[in-house]
């Protein structure tokens, strides 16, 4: 097999492709400079100028906002130039491919891509063929990998919980469609959780998901049993009724995040959802609202995540 | 024009001869002997075979000539050491209808290089509804009929094409895979997929498919070729339809016996074929079942494919690789491998693939055609884009190192192609 393509020749990141191959020192790298900017995120100006005169490029073919925008603040606050490019209704309805509209970009002096599309595995197709200066962070493939929310979940979880071997994660939902749920996944099996379930019926959980270092529970009760850890997945709108799912208030019935269900978890146990949630569908409003959710910090501890992202295949941090 | 050619390693696997000898040509066919030859080839330390029978070559005429013509693939093919193909309906338009057939027949012999057997379209477009005039499609040149890659969902037409085709006995040709089943999924529904983020094909939309296919042939009678297996699961159950009597034969893609799904890598879509690359154990099964016997032809499935259509996500890319070049070497790679003996290699590309064909050639024996091929198993090349004739570059391959050069290839006792 060839070389992670995220790693450049002497093993540093050149690129985010995916948590999946990251060594555990690079993780935990990214970690910690995250959290020595999560203090600039707090201050009155709220700059570094770490990315002072590098131009980052959103390339966003699919529609997000919540994402988009933290990476805009994020290279805001390191001072970086920011393009926002909204794919979706430009050039590609016009015919352009995806690497012509990459050239053109690059020819006009990107440093940094940050792209979102609907296809697994584009940003590699990417990667292979910018520039050496170059680099390009995956914001989000397909149901491939979101590793900048992988490394938000992670930080939020240390920030909460430290160590990672004494904890239970439990990832209920859409495991299947869920690029949140892979990146999760391979960064906590990196850092050492004693355990990962993912929790779902049968027509939402992938093929041979085991085989990623997780259990599989199909009941909700059984799988939140004395977890530590709660992450809740988006259910889309498109899948709550057809042949995967009845309905949404029968995956509710079965899936729903109740405060009920939630009282089987450990005491202490912290709730999380990437966002944008359904209420009513797959959490409820009072654990949405309630003193376990850390659902607003992981937003906030998002753009100190990009921050340490982007500084670290950019500007050498 | 008279041949000799003398003091190769003569490999003839319908005979099992294996011997040093010489081989004369006269007429366009094998001979007992020839005096006076117009041309001696002087062979030592190469080996002669029948030229290879290659059952699914495209050659994207009439329709996508951007992606390939005629002159460039039947280039490849000699090159190759392939003397005959047979190449699927799946042209735009589709083989369905008796002058495109003449045509492309026409074309291909003007050229002179390998002989084209064209596979007709089962249905209309192949679009698995109206049957085409199969007796028509018969008389202007089709060997076979066929859905190539595009489904037959509805079992009543397929139970109809099969009735009516095996009422004039002309082979089927058919792919096992439920469309429902297979819908949207571009890879082995398994471990790799799961990792990566691709829509998954399950094993059983092969064997739920192969299932409807031999109930059917066994209700039909219908000569029933199956094509492109990719599961271990389709392997036992076309070996257990073989020891029930059923005249069923099959074959695979040479790229599905060396290569699994870790071999996308990171995305490589040159790894984006069809059916999917599946488990090593799947890989196993192929290349056990094709020394075996159990699968009759290894197929280089050859599709060229532009690189604007390779150069997109995963998912995006379109289908296929190019194989022409590469079927000889990958099949000796895969005898060395699974300690096969040569001739029995060579017979899943020659006498067997004749067999199913329904072919005169296949073998060196005094009066059939003089279709051979030459080649040098220890010499090796390696596989780059400006290394191969085909417009297609798209090869999970490139970059690797093969052995097996071709050094000629004779077709109907012409010398087609000769190595520098």
């Amino acid at each position: 097999m060839p070389r992670n393509p995220q790693l450049n020749d002497r093993g540093e990141l050149q690129h985010l492709l995916s948590i999946e191959g990251l060594p555990r020192e690079t993780i935990e790298r990214i970690l910690a400079t995250a959290e020595s900017f999560a203090g600039v995120t707090e201050r009155d100006i709220k700059k570094v100028p770490l990315l002072r005169g590098k131009s980052v490029f959103n390339l966003f073919f699919e529609p997000s906002t919540r994402t988009r925008t933290t990476f805009e603040i994020a290279a805001k606050r390191l001072s970086a130039d920011v393009i926002n490019l909204n794919i979706a209704v430009s050039s590609q309805t016009k015919g352009e491919s995806l690497l012509d509209t990459v050239a053109n970009l690059s020819a006009m002096q990107a440093d940094i891509f940050v792209v979102r599309h609907a296809s697994s595995g584009a940003p590699y197709l990417i990667a292979r063929h910018v520039k050496p200066h170059e680099h390009v962070i995956n914001a989000g493939d397909g149901r491939h990998a979101h590793p900048t929310q992988g490394l938000l979940d992670l930080y939020t979880i240390r920030h909460f919980k430290k160590d990672f071997s004494a904890l239970a994660v439990a990832i209920v939902g859409d495991v299947m469609h869920s690029r949140v749920a892979r990146s999760l996944i391979h960064g906590l099996t990196t850092l050492g959780a004693r355990e990962v379930r993912v929790i779902g019926p049968q027509t939402l959980i992938p093929t041979g998901v085991e085989s990623l270092g997780v259990r599989v529970f199909h009941d909700m009760r059984a799988g939140l049993r004395e977890a530590d850890v709660i992450v809740m997945l988006r259910l889309q709108n498109e899948r709550m009724s057809g042949a995967l799912l009845p309905s949404a208030q029968e995956y509710f019935m079965s899936y729903g995040l109740t405060a009920e269900r939630l009282a089987l978890a450990r005491p202490d146990a912290i709730v999380m959802h990437p966002g944008p949630m359904n209420r009513g569908v797959e959490i409820d409003s009072a654990v949405a609202d309630g003193p376990h959710s850390v659902i607003l910090p992981q937003v906030t501890f998002g753009i100190a995540v990009r921050m340490a992202v982007m500084s670290i295949v950019a500007g050498g941090a | 024009m008279k041949l000799l050619i003398r003091g190769a390693r003569v490999v003839d696997p319908a005979s099992g001869r294996d011997a040093p000898g010489d081989v004369a040509v006269a007429d366009g066919r094998i001979a007992e002997r020839v005096d006076r030859p117009d041309r001696v080839i002087e062979a030592e330390g190469l080996v002669l075979a029948p030229g290879l029978i290659d059952l699914a070559a495209r050659l994207r005429e009439p329709g996508y000539e951007y992606k390939a013509r005629l002159e460039s693939e039947l280039d490849a093919a000699v090159a190759g050491g392939v003397t005959s193909l047979a190449c699927p309906p799946d042209t735009d338009p589709p083989l369905d209808e008796p002058g495109l057939v003449d045509m492309l027949r026409r074309r291909a012999k003007a050229l002179s290089r390998a002989r084209v057997y064209p596979v007709g379209a089962l249905t209309v477009k192949l679009a698995g509804e109206r049957l085409t005039e199969m007796v028509e499609l018969a008389a202007a040149g089709c060997v076979a009929f066929s859905q190539a890659n595009a489904p037959l969902r509805d079992t009543q037409v397929l139970w109809r094409a099969m009735q009516y085709a095996a009422t004039f006995g002309f082979p089927v040709w058919l792919r096992a895979e439920d469309a429902w089943l297979a819908a949207g999924g571009v890879a082995h529904d398994g471990e790799m997929a799961t990792r990566m983020g691709l829509p998954g094909i399950p094993a059983f939309a092969e064997t739920i498919a192969l299932a409807t296919l031999l109930e059917l042939a066994r209700a039909t009678g219908t000569r029933l070729h199956v094509c492109r297996l990719s599961t271990a699961a389709a392997v036992e159950m076309i070996r257990a339809a073989k020891k029930e009597g059923l005249p069923v034969t099959c074959d695979v893609a040479i790229h599905h016996v060396h290569l699994c799904e870790g071999d996308i890598g990171f995305f490589d879509p040159n790894c984006r074929l069809e059916p999917p690359l599946r488990s090593p154990r799947d890989r196993d099964a192929l290349a056990a079942g094709l020394a075996d016997g159990t699968i009759d032809c290894v197929v280089s499935d050859h599709t060229p494919v532009d690189d604007d259509q390779k150069q997109l996500p995963f998912a995006e890319a379109e289908p296929g690789a190019t194989g022409l070049e590469l079927l000889l070497a990958l099949t000796l790679k895969w005898a060395a491998e699974r300690k096969v003996p040569l001739a029995t290699a060579l017979a899943r590309v020659t006498s067997d693939a004749a067999r199913v064909l329904g072919a005169g050639s296949g073998r060196i024996a005094p009066g059939a055609p003089a279709d051979l091929v030459l080649f040098d198993p220890g010499a090796s090349f390696r596989v780059t884009p400006e290394s191969l004739r085909s417009q297609g570059r798209n090869t999970p391959f490139l970059g690797r190192e093969l052995a097996g050069r071709v050094r000629a290839t004779i077709v109907a006792g012409s010398v087609v192609y000769e190595a520098e």
